[in-house]
């Protein structure tokens, strides 16, 4: 065996998944620079938020309207979705500008697969970087839930991974796309014609049969009302169990499909 | 020729220094740039070439000592004489987010030219700097020697009478530099004062008419590219390699040959006015180099002798 | 007086000092006394509209925030919420908070040009450097900048009172009057916010920006009267978004009185606070 036979044996374990765990590795290192983003980002904020909305709207709400919300108050209504809806815009904002910069900017993808790491590593490991920032946020939230009576509940266990499938729902999605853009003309776009949208109409902050028709059918394609349904159910209750297991389906159904396409963008962009 | 406008220098400092906190960048020097000249500040990085630019450019205080640029004390008049210099910096900075042909209008519009003659300049410039097929484009997808054509053209807008250019061809390949020096050298015909700083021999004796070196904020020497290689030079140098470790060693050998022994990391050099006759001397003294080549004199070893070091940082 | 770059060799210093004492203050750090080196700030606001010519779908995405907003609050929150007592009158929520909306636009929007935006032109693509090679200062550079975000403050506003009025959200013609608050809201926040980019040191630091602005987004009386806060009612006068708050409810009200030149006093001080310390801060940055 030549010299450089040994050198590729020697870097033949970096493919499958420990090559994504690699590029993961290099977003972790990045990242941890910038860890208060994510206490403002995953605790401060939220929390202010429900302060917010939670209490002082809330106080609006339920000295008037609380029969609309099915009896419970509104900062417990709101609270359990906040999870879902964090969860969405971290991943959504993770997948536009800092993922461009991996792909145009600093070039750190194409200088990953001039290593033995391929495109489809590097798309693993922005799942697994998503999935990190992702449950970064859900986790935080889930805390500040745990800083209110109305939603001390062990259901906010099961709140968090719904919300992380829901990020992830996004996230995949999203990245797909920002791997065919040239320019970030289109993220302001996204933002504020999907995203935006959905946060204040998907369920978090109003029942969805609200909404005139057939805006309540509609979001049964929208992964942020079923995320929402899921973290609410599993920390106020309420949600049945056949219903529960269609919506993590077609949440799952959303991830498989978001990764499937990122595979293939990634693929096509960082292969020349 | 002494009363005429033109006789006023268009760059004169006198003691002039520069402070960053503790640390001196100038440390009073005297430079007098005269009208059409082209003239050089030579030296490593970190000898005071940009911080000297920058004060002449208007846009960095002087410390202490006196700086006149058209006459004018910049510390009061900025704004005029900046409006009739064109610069040049260092990295490009052009505006990303424009144009080609927008870059350098949108800079002729921040001398308050009208939109008009700012359109008509651009056409005409990225003519002059062979960029006229790019003028729509983008600026990002253009490679480094264009981007500083780019560059100088929107020095020009505003029609300068003095362009100062910081390092122009740092880091373009060889056929970048020479369409640059030779685009610099016709604004030269054309009357225009050059003020440049390099850290490249060539570059300096191709373009310059005047140069100094400075070093450490001071100027170690000053003339004409050919004075300062016959002031501080011999006229000619041989180059001597021998294999790695032996320099020390085999330059006792070579003591008293020519004018001046000098050992390099990398090489012997001996200054004579007969290389060759040097050469075949050192084959007498049994001090056989690996490789040996006879050259001119250049600035590179007028820096050497100034300061006992090499220029490569 | 062609005073450039030593601030001290200038008519402006003999200006503060016979100014008095009155107005002493004041830190003299604070004066916006470059300002009156102002001479083409306009140039900066060209420069701006020849890059969003080409990206005018950013623009227009602008326009559909309002929008948004405005059907949730009318949809959603209005129909939990009903009608509210507000100074005496009964009206329904979402006529109660669009105006607030409407001024918290014009915070975000004149925070992001000033921050981000500016933050990039002045440390990745080093656009004042070149700029201030040129007859331009850093007056020029800064109220320039600014009015930018002003004038982008405008065109939204616009879009947002035309939205209002569509939806139904107001009946009072003073709406009109929003828009100029509204600018004078991106004023104040544009300046602040550029003052504060000056300070950043690198990308991390602009964590610190949402914690300042949820905040004041949530607490300036913009979706609950400011009864909801018992006691702490006072503190709200410490947001500054909330003066402009009062002042867009005034407009669609059309309920005036005298404290609105307060309110206006409020924002147009932080305004010229901020404009002076980013002039300032440019100098001390740029000009070294």
């Amino acid at each position: 065996m030549t010299e450089t036979g040994i050198g590729i044996a020697a870097a033949a374990p970096a493919v499958g998944v420990r090559g994504a765990i690699r590029v993961w590795e290099r977003h972790w290192k990045l990242h941890s620079f910038y860890w208060r983003s994510d206490l403002m980002g995953a605790v401060v904020q939220p929390l202010l938020y429900l302060m917010g909305m939670g209490l002082g709207v809330g106080a609006l709400v339920d000295s008037q309207g609380a029969g609309l919300l099915g009896g419970v108050s509104y900062l417990a209504f709101v609270a359990p979705a906040v999870i879902a809806a964090a969860a969405m815009n971290v991943a959504a904002q993770e997948s536009v500008w800092p993922l461009m910069a991996g792909f145009k900017w600093s070039n750190a993808f194409q200088a990953m697969c001039a290593t033995p790491i391929t495109a489809a590593q590097v798309a693993g490991g922005t799942l697994l970087w998503l999935t990190t920032k992702v449950t970064i946020s859900t986790v935080g939230v889930g805390a500040v839930l745990m800083l209110f009576p109305a939603t001390r509940t062990v259901g906010v266990l099961a709140a968090i991974p719904a919300g992380i499938v829901t990020g992830l729902a996004y996230g995949l999605a999203i990245s797909a796309w920002t791997a065919t853009r040239e320019s970030d003309t289109s993220f302001p776009v996204i933002l504020r014609f999907f995203i935006l949208p959905m946060f204040l109409f998907a369920g978090v902050f109003f029942p969805v049969d609200q909404l005139p028709d057939p805006i309540p059918l509609i979001v049964w394609a929208v992964p942020l009302w079923h995320g929402v349904e899921l973290s609410r159910g599993a920390v106020i209750g309420g949600l049945d169990p056949a219903m529960a297991a269609i919506h993590i389906a077609i949440l799952l159904v959303w991830v498989g499909i978001g990764f499937l396409a990122c595979t293939q963008t990634f693929t096509r962009r960082l292969t020349p | 020729m002494a009363d005429a406008p033109s006789s006023i220098p268009v760059v004169s400092a006198h003691n002039l220094v520069k402070r960053f906190g503790e640390f001196t960048a100038v440390d009073g020097i005297d430079v007098e740039v005269r009208p059409g000249e082209a003239f050089g500040f030579l030296g490593p990085n970190g000898a005071g070439k940009s911080s000297t630019m920058r004060m002449i450019g208007c846009v960095s205080p002087v410390t202490s000592g006196e700086l006149r640029i058209f006459g004018m004390d910049p510390a009061t008049h900025g704004r005029q004489i900046r409006s009739r210099i064109g610069v040049v910096p260092q990295t490009d900075q052009l505006d990303m987010e424009l144009s080609v042909e927008e870059n350098l209008i949108i800079y002729g519009r921040y001398f308050d030219l009208p939109r008009r003659l700012c359109r008509e300049r651009a056409a005409e410039l990225l003519e002059f700097v062979q960029l006229s097929d790019r003028a729509t484009s983008k600026v990002e997808p253009l490679s480094g020697g264009m981007k500083r054509r780019v560059t100088i053209a929107r020095a020009l807008i505003n029609d300068p009478e003095l362009l100062l250019l910081d390092e122009p061809t740092t880091g373009l390949d060889p056929q970048a530099r020479h369409v640059l020096w030779d685009r610099l050298y016709r604004l030269k015909q054309r009357g225009v004062t050059l003020v440049l700083t390099t850290h490249y021999m060539d570059e300096a004796e191709q373009l310059c008419d005047r140069l100094v070196v400075m070093d450490q904020g001071r100027i170690a020497a000053e003339g004409s590219p050919r004075e300062l290689i016959q002031r501080h030079s011999t006229r000619e140098v041989l180059e001597l390699r021998y294999v790695p470790g032996q320099n020390e060693l085999q330059a006792e050998r070579l003591q008293g040959l020519g004018d001046r022994v000098e050992v390099l990391p990398d090489r012997v050099l001996v200054y004579a006015d007969d290389g060759e006759a040097a050469l075949r001397e050192v084959h007498n003294r049994d001090a056989m180099p690996e490789s040996s080549l006879v050259r001119r004199s250049s600035l590179e070893d007028v820096f050497l002798a100034l300061t006992g070091r090499t220029l490569n940082d | 007086m062609h005073a450039d770059l030593h601030p001290q060799a200038d008519t402006v210093t003999t200006i503060n000092r016979s100014v008095g004492g009155l107005l002493r203050i004041i830190p003299a750090s604070l004066w916006p006394t470059e300002l009156l080196r102002v001479r083409r700030p306009q140039r900066m606001v060209e420069r701006s509209a020849m890059v969003y010519r080409r990206s005018w779908m950013v623009l227009l995405s602008g326009f559909v925030e309002p929008f948004v907003y405005l059907m949730s609050v009318r949809i959603g929150f209005a129909a939990l919420i009903g009608d509210l007592n507000f100074d005496g009158q009964v009206i329904g929520y979402a006529e109660f908070v669009a105006p607030a909306l409407m001024a918290a636009a014009a915070m975000n929007g004149a925070i992001f040009d000033s921050t981000a935006n500016v933050y990039y032109k002045l440390v990745h693509a080093r656009l004042y450097d070149s700029v201030l090679a040129t007859p331009m200062g850093v007056a020029d550079v800064a109220l320039g900048e600014i009015s930018w975000a002003m004038l982008r403050g405008a065109l939204y506003s616009t879009a947002f009172v035309v939205v209002m009025w569509a939806l139904g959200l107001t009946s009072s013609l003073w709406i009109v009057l929003a828009v100029p608050i509204c600018v004078l809201i991106g004023f104040a926040f544009a300046s602040l916010g550029m003052a504060v980019t000056t300070f950043l040191r690198s990308w991390s630091d602009f964590d610190y920006i949402p914690a300042v602005q949820v905040p004041l987004l949530l607490f300036s009386a913009t979706f609950f009267p400011v009864s909801q806060y018992g006691s702490w009612a006072w503190a709200v006068q410490i947001s500054p978004l909330y003066h402009g708050v009062v002042l867009v409810r005034m407009a669609a009200f059309n309920q005036w009185s005298w404290s609105a030149i307060g309110h206006i006093a409020v924002l147009l001080g932080i305004a010229m606070i901020g404009l002076g310390i980013t002039s300032r801060r440019l100098r001390a940055l740029l000009l070294k």
